[in-house]
C-alpha cells in the first residue's frame, strides 16, 4: 500500500472512533489504568451491559496523565463528543451505564470533562486546571489513541515526519533537528541535533543507534507511558534518528519490569515492518532499518550510556571513562547514538511541523516542552507536558493544586535521585536545564515531587541516598562508599545520633564524591544532601544539637504528649493507641506513657481537638 | 618512536606514544597514587585515586585512563586533587580492617604505600566491615572480602590474561563482591588456581596460605614442570622455597604462571623427595648411582630387544622435558630401540 492509501484507511478507522455507529467506550489501560482496577472494572462492566442486552463497543486507550483521576473511561456515544468519566468504581461505573450510556445524561458531577467543547457545565477537557497549562508534544496522543492500533497513530500526523525526512538529506534532517533546540530528556540536555552530527561525521561501520527505555529514576515513568499509550512515535523517532545517523541497525533497552511496554513495542515494531514502515527499503526511499529489543535487568546505572552498552553486549552493565564518546566508540566499538524515549517521541512532530515551531516554545536555550512526574504532597498527581520556562509555582499550583489538605508547601525536589530541593521561596524560578542547575538542582528525566510542612529534609536527603547507596554500581571508591558513608552518617541525624561537624563532614564528602567519581551517578548522587544542607542547614543544626524534627518525622527525635488544656477525654486516642500508652479517666485530661508510646501518631493523627502535641 | 613532552606540576616528563599520563609519570619516578592501575591490564578508572587536573579538560580526569598529548598541562599536586583523594582513601580505609601487623601484604601493600602518601586521618569517618566470611574452598589461595577494595584486578586479569573469566563482580553498591559465577565457592568454579590473581592483588585480600614470611633472597630461575620454560623468581629462606613470582621482565611468560609452577614447588624440600636412583635388589630398594642404574637399564634393553625384538619397547616422554628432550627421545626409541611406541603425556 502505498504511504497516501495507508492514510487515507486510517483516517476512516478514526472516524469510526470519534463518531461510532454504537456507543464506545474507551477504557485506559496503560499500566496506570491496570493497577487503579480498570481490567476488573471493564470486565463488570461489559458482564453489566451484556445482561442488560446494552449494545456497545470497547477499546483500550494508553495514559492521559491523570493519575489521581484513575482508572478512567470516555464514553462516545453516537453524534456526541466524548465524555471522560473518573475515578471509577464499578457502583459508578454502572449508574453511569445506566444515566449515560441508556438515557444520555450526566447527572450531577460524575463526568470529568468533555472531549469537546464545554457542555451543560461539564468542562472542556483542554480547560481542565491540570490539563490548560499543557503543551503536549511528546506525549500528543497518550491516552488518545489505541497504541495497539497502528491506523490511529497514523490519522494523527503518524509518520508524516519520516515520509518528510525521507525526502530530505540526512544533513537536512539534522538541521531541521538543530534549528528546533531539542535537547537530551534523559537527563544530560546534551542537544539532540549536535549528538547526531558528531555519529554522522564519525568513520566505522556499521553504526547503532540505541532508543535508553531503562527508565530507573524511582518515581520518573514518563517513558513508559510514552511506550505503553502511543509506540509508533518512538519507532518513528528511531527511524528519524537513524536516517540522519546512518545507522541500519538499532537497539531498544528496556527495563523487564515494563513488561506491557515491551509487548506494544514488540506489536508496533512487527506492524510497522509489515507497512514497509521499518525493514528494508523503508517507503521506498531505498533507507533500511532494523531493530531489536533488549531487556535489561532494572539496575539504575543500566540507563547510564556506557553501562548499558556493556550490558547489551553481555557484559556487567558498568559504566566506562568516556571519552571514547559513544559517538566515535559505541556499542561493539562501533559508531553509536544513544537517545531517551521522550527525545525520539518529540522528533515526529519536529520533522512534520518544522523545527522552528518546536522551538517556539520554551526558554532561550531549552526549547520546547517537558515532560515531568508530578507527585507528592499535591492534590493532582500525574504525568504532565509543559512548555519549558512554566514557573514551578505553575506547576505546583495551578496544574497540580497545591496541597490537597491545607498544608504549607515547603519545596519540590527535582530531577529525582541526582536532583536536588528547590525551597518554595524559589517558585518563581522558570523551569529549564540552566535555571535550576543554578539552584544546585537539575532537570534530570522529569521527576517532581512536591514537600510540604510535614517534610523532614534530612529525612529526604537520606530516602535519597538510600536509593544511590543501593544502585552504585560498585565500579569507582568514592561512589560506592562515599554514599554508604554519607548515607549512614543521615541515619545517625536521623536518629538522634548526629555529631558537631556532622553537617561539615557531608559538605566534605559530598564535594569528593561529586568531583572523584566515574559516572553521573555518583557525579550528581550527593545533590539531595548538599541542596538540603545549602537551604534547610537549619534543620540539619536542630536534628544535632538540639535533637528535635520539627517536621515531626525522625521518630527518634520526637516525643508525643497530651495538652490538658485542650483535651476533654473524648478517649479516642487511648481507644487507638496500639500500645495501652494513654491513660484518664473519661472527660478527665490524658496523660501518654512515654515509655510505653511507640510514636506512631495516631494519637496526634485521631484527636479532634488537636490535645495531642508532637514535639 | 618519537617522544612526547608534557608537563605535570610544571616540570617536563617524555612519554612515549599511547601512553598514559600515570604511565609516563610513574616512568619518570613521580608518584601518583593508585590502586586500579595495573601495566599488563586495560585502563579502568575505578579506584580514582589517580585524578589530576589538566589544563582544558573538564573536571578531574584520571590520568590511568588518559593518553598523553604533545604539550598536556597536567597538575597533580593542587589542594582539590589532593582533597578529593584524600576523601577517597579515608573511605576506603573505613571499610578495611586495620590489621597490617597481621596481614601477609604488609609492607608490599599498594592500599598502605597510597595511604601513607595521601596522610589520611581515619578517626572522624564511620567504619563498616563488610558481612562475608573468607573464601578458604581453593587449596591454595584465600579469599578476604573484608580487605578487599574492588579494583576489579582481579577480575580483569583472569579474563584479560588468562583468558578465562573465572569471576566477575557480583551485586551492586556496598553489597558488591568478586565471585565465581552463581555466587559458588572458587573451587567449585571454572578456576585453575593459576593464582594469576592473587599475584596481582594490590591487597591482601588474596593471599596465598601460609605466605607470610619474607624471603632472605631471590633466585631467578626456570620453572621445572615444562616445555615452555617460564621463568621465575623465587623466594628462599632457610635454603626452603617461601614465595613463587612471576618473572615480570621475561619474554616468554611476563610474570604468568600456571598452578603448577606457582603453587607446585613444595616438593623441592619434601622429605620423600628421590635424590638418587634406587636399584631392586632380592625385593628391596637400595640406593644406587647414575652410573649403576644407567648400566642396568641399557642391558635390560639391549636383552629385550635380542629377545623380543624391538616392538617389545615402548616409550612414554614428558611435559616437563623440553622439545629437544623429547626429541632426543623419539630418536632413541625409533633409532635406538627400534620401536615404533613412543606417545608423550600431553597427548592424553
Ligand atoms: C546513572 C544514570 C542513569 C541514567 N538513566 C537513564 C535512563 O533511565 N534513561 C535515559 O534515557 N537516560 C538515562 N541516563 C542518561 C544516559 O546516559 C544518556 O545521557 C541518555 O540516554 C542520552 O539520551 P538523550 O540525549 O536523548 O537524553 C542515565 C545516566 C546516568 C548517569
Ligand atoms: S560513579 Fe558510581 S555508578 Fe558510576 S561508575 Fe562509579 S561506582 Fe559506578
Ligand atoms: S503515638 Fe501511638 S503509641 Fe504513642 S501514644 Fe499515640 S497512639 Fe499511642
Ligand atoms: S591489605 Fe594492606 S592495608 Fe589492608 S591490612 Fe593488609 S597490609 Fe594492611
Ligand atoms: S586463580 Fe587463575 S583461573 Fe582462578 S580466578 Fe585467579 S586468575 Fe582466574
Ligand atoms: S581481590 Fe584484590 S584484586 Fe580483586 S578486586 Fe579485591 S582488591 Fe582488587
Ligand atoms: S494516569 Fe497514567 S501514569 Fe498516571
Ligand atoms: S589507578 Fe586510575 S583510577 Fe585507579
Amino acid at each position: 500500500m502505498r504511504f497516501e492509501q495507508l492514510q487515507a484507511r486510517a483516517k476512516k478507522a478514526w472516524q469510526e472512533v470519534v463518531s461510532p455507529q454504537i456507543p464506545l467506550i474507551r477504557m485506559g489501560m496503560a499500566t496506570c489504568g491496570r493497577a487503579a482496577g480498570g481490567q476488573e472494572l471493564l470486565q463488570a462492566f461489559q458482564e453489566e451491559l451484556a445482561k442488560n442486552k446494552i449494545q456497545a463497543q470497547f477499546s483500550e486507550v494508553g495514559c492521559l496523565g491523570l493519575c489521581y483521576a484513575e482508572p478512567m473511561a470516555e464514553i462516545i456515544l453516537p453524534g456526541r463528543p466524548g465524555v471522560l468519566f473518573a475515578k471509577l468504581t464499578p457502583a459508578k461505573m454502572k449508574k453511569i451505564g445506566e444515566d449515560y450510556l441508556v438515557h444520555g445524561k450526566i447527572v450531577g458531577d460524575s463526568a470529568l470533562a468533555v472531549m469537546g467543547p464545554a457542555r451543560n457545565g461539564t468542562p472542556a477537557f483542554t480547560d481542565l486546571p491540570m490539563v490548560k497549562g499543557q503543551q503536549r508534544t511528546a506525549l500528543r496522543n497518550c491516552g488518545i489513541i489505541d497504541p495497539t492500533n497502528l491506523d490511529h497513530y497514523l490519522a494523527h500526523d503518524g509518520y508524516v515526519g519520516l515520509k518528510r525526512a525521507l525526502s530530505l538529506s540526512p544533513d537536512e534532517v539534522i538541521a531541521e533537528v538543530k534549528t528546533s533546540g531539542l535537547r537530551g530528556r534523559g537527563g544530560a540536555g546534551f542537544p539532540t541535533g549536535q549528538k547526531w552530527e558528531f555519529c554522522r561525521k564519525a568513520t566505522g561501520t556499521p553504526k547503532y543507534l540505541i532508543c535508553n527505555a531503562d527508565e530507573g529514576d524511582p518515581g520518573a515513568f514518563m517513558d513508559r507511558s510514552v511506550l505503553e499509550s502511543d509506540p509508533h512515535s518512538v519507532l518513528e523517532g528511531m527511524a528519524l534518528a537513524a536516517y540522519a545517523i546512518g545507522a541500519e541497525h538499532g537497539y531498544i533497552y528496556c527495563r523487564a519490569e515494563y513488561p506491557l511496554a515491551l509487548e506494544r513495542l514488540d506489536l508496533a515494531i512487527r506492524q510497522a515492518t509489515e507497512h514497509n514502515l521499518l525493514g528494508d527499503n523503508i517507503l521506498g526511499s531505498g533507507f533500511n532499518l532494523h531493530l531489536k529489543i533488549k531487556m535489561g535487568a532494572g539496575a539504575f546505572v543500566c540507563g547510564e550510556e556506557t553501562a548499558l552498552m556493556a550490558s547489551i553486549e553481555g557484559r556487567r552493565g558498568m559504566p566506562r571513562t568516556r571519552p571514547p564518546f559513544p559517538a566515535n566508540q559505541g556499542l561493539f566499538g562501533k559508531p553509536t547514538t544513544i537517545n531517551n524515549v521522550e527525545t525520539l517521541a518529540n522528533l515526529p512532530p519536529i520533522l512534520a511541523k518544522g523545527g522552528a515551531w518546536y522551538a517556539g516554545f520554551g526558554t532561550e536555550k531549552s526549547k520546547g516542552t517537558k515532560t515531568f512526574a508530578l507527585a507528592g504532597k499535591v492534590d493532582r498527581t500525574g504525568l504532565i507536558e509543559v512548555p519549558m520556562g512554566i514557573t514551578l509555582k505553575e506547576i505546583v499550583f495551578d496544574i497540580g493544586g497545591g496541597s490537597p489538605i491545607g498544608k504549607k508547601i515547603k519545596a519540590v525536589q527535582t530531577g529525582g535521585p541526582s536532583g536536588g530541593c528547590i525551597p518554595a521561596e524559589l517558585f518563581d524560578l522558570p523551569v529549564d536545564y540552566e535555571r535550576l542547575a543554578a539552584v544546585g538542582s537539575i532537570m534530570g528525566s522529569g521527576g517532581m515531587v512536591v514537600l510540604d510542612e510535614n517534610t523532614c529534609m534530612v529525612d529526604v536527603a537520606r530516602y535519597f541516598l538510600e536509593f544511590t547507596k543501593n544502585e552504585s554500581c560498585g565500579k569507582c571508591a568514592p561512589c560506592r562508599l562515599g554514599t554508604r558513608q554519607m548515607h549512614e552518617i543521615l541515619t545517625d541525624i536521623c536518629a538522634g545520633r548526629g555529631r558537631p561537624g556532622d553537617i561539615e563532614l557531608l559538605e566534605e564528602i559530598g564535594a569528593a564524591v561529586r568531583k572523584g567519581s566515574l559516572c553521573a551517578l555518583g557525579g550528581t548522587a550527593p545533590n539531595p544532601v548538599l541542596t538540603t544542607i545549602q537551604h534547610y542547614r537549619h534543620e540539619y543544626e536542630q536534628h544535632i544539637q538540639d535533637q528535635r524534627c520539627f517536621a515531626g518525622v525522625c521518630k527518634a527525635l520526637i516525643t508525643y504528649s497530651i495538652n490538658a488544656e485542650t483535651c476533654n477525654g473524648c478517649r479516642v486516642c487511648a481507644t487507638n493507641c496500639p500500645q495501652q500508652a494513654i491513660s484518664g479517666e473519661k472527660k478527665k485530661p490524658h496523660v501518654i506513657d512515654t515509655a510505653l508510646c511507640i510514636k506512631c501518631g495516631i494519637c496526634y493523627e485521631m484527636c479532634k481537638f488537636d490535645a495531642v502535641v508532637r514535639q | 618512536m618519537e617522544e612526547i613532552k608534557f608537563t605535570i606540576d610544571g616540570q617536563e616528563v617524555t612519554a612515549k606514544p599511547g601512553q598514559s599520563v600515570l604511565e609516563a609519570t610513574l616512568a619518570a619516578g613521580i608518584y601518583i597514587p593508585n590502586l586500579c592501575y595495573d601495566p599488563k591490564l586495560e585502563p579502568y578508572g575505578g579506584c580514582r585515586l589517580c585524578v589530576v587536573e589538566i589544563e582544558g579538560m573538564r573536571g578531574l580526569p584520571t590520568a590511568c585512563t588518559t593518553k598523553v598529548t604533545p604539550g598536556m598541562k597536567v597538575r597533580s599536586e593542587t589542594p582539590e586533587v589532593h582533597q578529593v583523594r584524600k576523601i577517597t582513601m579515608e573511605l576506603l580505609v573505613a571499610d578495611h580492617p586495620l590489621e597490617c601487623l597481621t596481614c601477609s601484604l604488609n609492607q608490599r601493600c599498594d592500599l598502605q604505600k597510597a595511604a601513607a602518601f595521601l596522610g589520611v586521618d581515619q578517626s572522624r569517618l564511620r567504619r563498616s566491615e563488610r558481612a562475608l566470611a573468607n573464601d578458604e574452598s581453593n587449596p591454595f589461595f584465600v579469599r578476604d572480602f573484608k580487605k578487599c577494595i574492588l579494583c576489579a584486578r582481579c577480575v580483569r586479569v583472569c579474563s584479560e590474561v588468562r583468558g578465562l573469566g573465572a569471576i566477575d563482580m557480583a551485586k551492586r553498591g556496598y553489597e558488591a563482591f568478586i565471585s565465581p559465577f552463581a555466587g559458588l565457592p572458587i573451587a567449585d568454579s571454572i578456576c585453575e588456581s593459576c593464582g594469576e590473581c592473587v599475584d596481582h592483588c594490590p591487597t591482601g585480600a588474596l593471599y596465598v596460605r601460609g605466605e607470610a614470611i619474607l624471603p632472605g633472597k631471590e633466585v631467578k630461575t626456570i620453572c621445572p614442570y615444562c616445555g615452555v620454560g617460564c621463568q621465575m623468581v623465587l623466594g628462599i629462606r632457610q635454603n626452603r622455597i617461601v614465595k613463587v613470582l612471576g618473572d615480570l621482565t621475561y619474554p616468554v611468560n611476563s610474570g604468568s604462571l600456571c598452578v603448577k609452577g606457582r603453587f607446585g614447588l613444595d616438593f623441592a624440600s619434601s622429605e620423600d623427595r628421590l635424590k638418587t636412583p634406587l636399584i631392586k635388589k632380592n625385593g628391596q630398594l637400595v640406593e644406587a648411582t647414575w652410573d649403576e642404574a644407567l648400566d642396568l637399564v641399557a642391558s635390560r634393553f639391549k636383552e629385550i630387544k635380542k629377545k623380543h625384538g624391538g616392538q617389545a619397547i615402548a616409550g612414554l616422554c614428558s611435559a616437563k622435558a623440553t622439545n629437544e628432550e623429547n626429541y632426543l627421545f623419539q630418536k632413541f626409541i625409533r633409532a635406538g630401540a627400534g620401536s615404533p611406541h613412543i606417545d608423550h603425556c600431553a597427548r592424553l
